[in-house]
């Protein structure tokens, strides 16, 4: 478990995203019109959709392949469709925003 | 009928209460009459009450008319249309109008209505003054609203002020001179006064009460009005609307007795025994009336009668007044003077801005008025024609029947606890158990449905929620209220409630939108935002900065996302007409980022798909190098003009179809449109660019160019309608460009042009596009202004920097510290 630094919360958009790559899979950062931000995986549990490019609202995003709204706070599918995707904590220093990483999510320097 | 013989029945008048008489009497007595009307008006019968609605934009005339061309037909109406009565004989009972028609008849009816008072001051006769009371009026109003500029009401009652919010509506400055200390002082105390007033100031409507009218200024046309205090205030159109006289020139001359209205019995019948006088030219027991219940009372009264029946009279009871004005909602009934042997209960909530006030007398209500919150008018109202004791509710009264003996806190409770006689529609005295057992009886599932069988809430409308209560309540889950769908979750508004507000309360942004119609989400949804997004841009070209936020994502990064995430990237080809430069530059961008798919459209474009995000912007540099920019096949907003190759090559075609279309996709492109917009120019009626299933199609013929809209060819398959024919490419182009402007202002978000046409009736928008010059010169000034602001090549936009976060990952990260 790892403390990474992402970069600063004026790099995303208010009510936007922005994506971080990682060797496993790619987390989308999300910053709500109140400025909280959030980490959950790129990836809707429907089809796969790219949830940072959907359209941020309250603390959800809806998907922008199939219209699916997830909670950005547990990554659960609301309403009748039902799903969940992998949160990263996240910690926002002043602006300056760090994820935490799992293991098996790095890859050793070669 | 004694002798079974046809009696002839003649009618003065073409309004709401001889249209309701004629109702009654094709029920109880049919084919017992020979009905021949003469209106003075060139139309049909419609529903006046629903001016207002037409005025604001909210409704169309069709929309208004109660009994169209076919109704006239089948009951064998004889209807003068446009044919004003001029004399009766009573000797000979025959009736003569203006250009000689005489007709003899056995019995006669006068439904002459009323005639506007105009106060006769200096300059009253000045083209721009018009009075409110029929469909020549609000056409007068409308042209006047197009020009924009000032206007002027005169008189703060009903009338005047659906009139002030209706040209507010339409755009105009709009001020209200009333002559007394506060509005609607007929049917509101000063309190209530006072709220409307702010109200309406709050929607930047000028009111000035205690303004005595001296002049109306101008040379050859209104100019502006002078008050009694030297006050000037500029204007380009004066409503008068300070009250009405009933119209009774006609039977004056007749020699029958005549007050201030024509002098009636309790039958309706006048001082000749074969002659009746109905509505609002009546006088019956010293009392003329103006609202549409004690009219069509009368009209139910004077059918009856017709048909033999004599027993029913005419009775008084007071009406309660409502204001159609969107947003303001006000009700008031009865007598609430103040007086010594009279008591108050007064409710405030000045946050709420809610003002209830009952007049109470004998511990009976004899007065109610209800700002702000009117759901209990219905109960006040039954409390006070039953005359009710209320001293064991006294305490609770105000706050209304919910509150009363413990029953829930729930308007569906409150509704049902009406009883079966409770009036729900004032305007056609139906009571809810009328409804509900012909609901029932009648196996009634839409509201459509209900108020052609019951005429419940088929008047005014203002009772449509109790009406939607009551079949929710008698049908459970089996009604779905389909009248207006929300917009989404976040609003109880319909889409468009919205654009009408969007537009009367000069909404600019979306947080204005969502604070001033009381969203319920703090910043919406991903149904409601690009809607708004796109109403504000629609409507403020100039002023309105887009959000990009609240756009999908294939509009946010121009170019349609794929199921793996990759993109398809579509260059414009005007009219789908392409040069080996181009597609060598093509040809090189496939290769230089090896994109795996490339195919052809159906809008005669070439796609390339399978473009990684990250890759977008290099790929637009390189085409924009060659001339290209985006061919906007991700937008809401003109996608492709089809053609063919018309007169140029073909041996059939009989204009430049090709060039045409070229030139029409060179003025539209980046119009942002409520769904997409596919167009299409045949050169000929072969049709081979497929221009009659597209939104909007031209044929060319020998004589011109056949403009076709309204077709489909996705979800649903239709062909299209003709417009009309033009005869030049500029004229075409000026009815393409005004059709899509009406359809743009019009529409709601994501309604393609057949559906919305379908909604709208495609006579009205040839009426409008074809039928009304400066209509369409409008639509098409709008369309010119808001394409300086949209025709602006998204895709250079980005190569030279914009949104660039968006196409590029924020960070890398868990490769290692020394991965570089």
């Amino acid at each position: 478990m790892n403390w990474t630094d992402i970069g600063h919360i004026d790099d995303i958009p208010l009510r936007g995203a922005r994506c971080v790559k990682t060797p496993g899979l790619t987390i989308a950062v999300f910053r709500t019109s109140e400025n909280e931000v959030f980490a959950i995986e790129n990836r809707c549990p429907h089809k796969a959709g790219p949830l940072s490019e959907g359209i941020v609202h309250g603390k959800s995003v809806t998907c922008p392949l199939h219209n699916w709204v997830i909670s950005l706070e547990n990554g659960m599918a609301q309403g009748a469709d039902e799903g969940e995707v992998q949160t990263f904590e996240i910690r926002n220093d002043n602006g300056a925003l760090s994820i935490l990483l799992k293991a098996p999510m790095m890859v050793a320097a070669e | 009928m004694p002798d079974g013989k046809t009696e002839k029945l003649v009618i003065i008048g073409n309004g709401m209460a001889p249209g309701r008489m004629l109702e009654h009497l094709f029920e109880q007595a049919p084919g017992q009459f020979d009905v021949t009307i003469f209106n003075a008006e060139p139309r049909v019968n419609y529903d006046r009450i629903m001016l207002s609605p037409v005025l604001s934009g909210e409704k169309t005339y069709e929309d208004i008319i109660i009994h169209g061309d076919a109704w006239y037909e089948t009951h064998g109406v004889t209807l003068h249309r446009g044919e004003k009565i001029v004399s009766i004989d009573r000797t000979n009972r025959t009736v003569t109008s203006q250009n000689g028609i005489t007709v003899a008849y056995d019995r006669l009816v006068i439904a002459t209505g009323s005639n506007p008072f105009i106060i006769p001051v200096p300059g009253h006769t000045l083209p721009g003054v018009v009075a409110y009371r029929d469909l020549d009026d609000v056409g007068a109003m409308l042209a006047a609203a197009e020009m924009g500029g000032d206007a002027i009401v005169i008189g703060g009652g009903l009338l005047g002020l659906e009139a002030a919010a209706g040209l507010k509506a339409r755009g105009m400055n709009v001020t209200v001179l009333h002559v007394m200390p506060n509005l609607m002082e007929r049917q509101l105390d000063p309190a209530a006064g006072y709220l409307l007033q702010k109200a309406l100031e709050d929607r930047g409507i000028k009111v000035i009460c205690k303004a005595n009218t001296k002049a109306i200024l101008g040379d050859g046309k209104v100019e502006a009005v002078e008050l009694d205090d030297g006050r000037t205030i500029p204007a380009s159109l004066v409503v008068m609307a300070v009250g009405i006289r009933p119209s009774v020139q006609l039977a004056k001359e007749a020699g029958l007795a005549v007050n201030r209205g024509i002098v009636v019995d309790d039958g309706m019948l006048t001082s000749d025994g074969h002659i009746m006088a109905l509505g609002e030219c009546a006088e019956v027991g010293g009392q003329v009336y103006g609202l549409v219940a004690p009219l069509y009372e009368m009209a139910r009264i004077a059918a009856a009668h017709l048909a033999g029946n004599k027993t029913p009279a005419f009775k008084h009871s007071d009406t309660p007044t409502k204001l159609k004005v969107t947003g303001i909602d006000l009700y008031s009934l009865g007598d609430f003077a103040e007086g010594p042997d009279r008591e108050e209960i007064v409710l405030r909530d000045a946050t709420a801005g809610i003002y209830k006030r009952l007049v109470i007398k004998d511990n009976r209500i004899i007065g109610t008025v209800l700002y702000g919150e009117t759901a209990d008018g219905a109960w006040f109202n039954d409390l006070k024609k039953k005359q009710t004791d209320i001293s064991e509710m006294r305490d609770t009264l105000i706050f209304g029947q919910a509150y009363q003996g413990g029953s829930p806190l729930d308007p569906m409770a409150a509704v049902a606890a009406l009883p079966d006689d409770a009036e729900i529609c004032g305007c056609n005295g139906v009571c809810k158990g009328k409804i509900t057992s012909t609901i029932t009886g009648k196996g009634l599932t839409s509201l459509d449905e209900v108020r052609a069988h019951t005429k419940a809430s088929a008047s005014c409308g203002s009772c449509t929620g109790l009406v939607e209560q009551l079949m929710t309540l008698t049908l459970g889950d089996k009604y779905n209220p389909a009248t207006v769908t929300p917009m989404c979750t976040c609003t109880d508004l319909g889409h468009d409630d919205v654009r009408r507000l969007i537009k009367a309360k000069g909404l600019k942004s979306i947080p204005a939108v969502m604070q001033e119609l009381e969203w319920k989400t703090s910043c919406g949804c991903a149904k409601c935002r690009p809607a708004l997004n796109y109403y504000l841009v629609c409507d403020w070209p100039d002023e309105y900065a887009d959000d990009y936020q609240s756009r999908f994502i294939n509009e946010r990064v121009h170019a349609n996302i794929q199921k793996d995430g990759t993109y398809s990237v579509v260059p414009r080809m005007w009219g789908g007409v392409t040069n080996a430069k181009e597609l060598r530059a093509i040809a090189d961008v496939v290769d230089k980022f090896q994109i795996p798919m490339v195919k052809v459209t159906g809008g005669q474009r070439i796609d390339l798909l399978g473009v990684e995000k990250e890759d977008l912007p290099a790929v637009w540099a390189d085409l924009g190098q060659a001339g290209f920019i985006s061919g906007q096949a991700y937008a809401k907003g003109l996608r492709t003009v089809k053609t063919c190759v018309g007169s140029d090559w073909c041996r059939f075609g009989t204009q430049d179809s090709t060039g045409l279309g070229i030139r029409i996709e060179k003025f539209m492109w980046g119009s942002w449109t409520p769904a997409k917009l596919k167009l299409a120019v045949s050169g000929c009626p072969r049709n081979c660019a497929e221009a009659t299933c597209k939104d909007i199609g031209v044929i060319c013929v020998d004589s011109g160019f056949e403009i076709h809209f309204a077709g489909a060819a996705g979800l649903d398959i239709k062909g299209t309608d003709v417009l009309g024919l033009v005869k030049t490419e500029d004229e075409a182009l000026e009815v393409i460009v005004a059709l899509t402007q009406m359809y743009r202002e019009q529409a709601r978000y994501l309604e393609r042009i057949y559906k919305w046409a379908k909604r709208i009736g495609h006579d009205e928008i040839r009426r409008q596009i074809l039928g009304d010059v400066e209509r369409r010169k409008a639509f098409y000034d709008r369309f010119v202004f808001s394409q300086k602001f949209a025709q602006v090549d998204p895709w250079s936009e980005r190569v030279s920097g914009k949104d660039k976060h968006e196409f590029k990952p924020m960070a890398t990260v868990g490769y290692g510290e020394a991965a570089e």
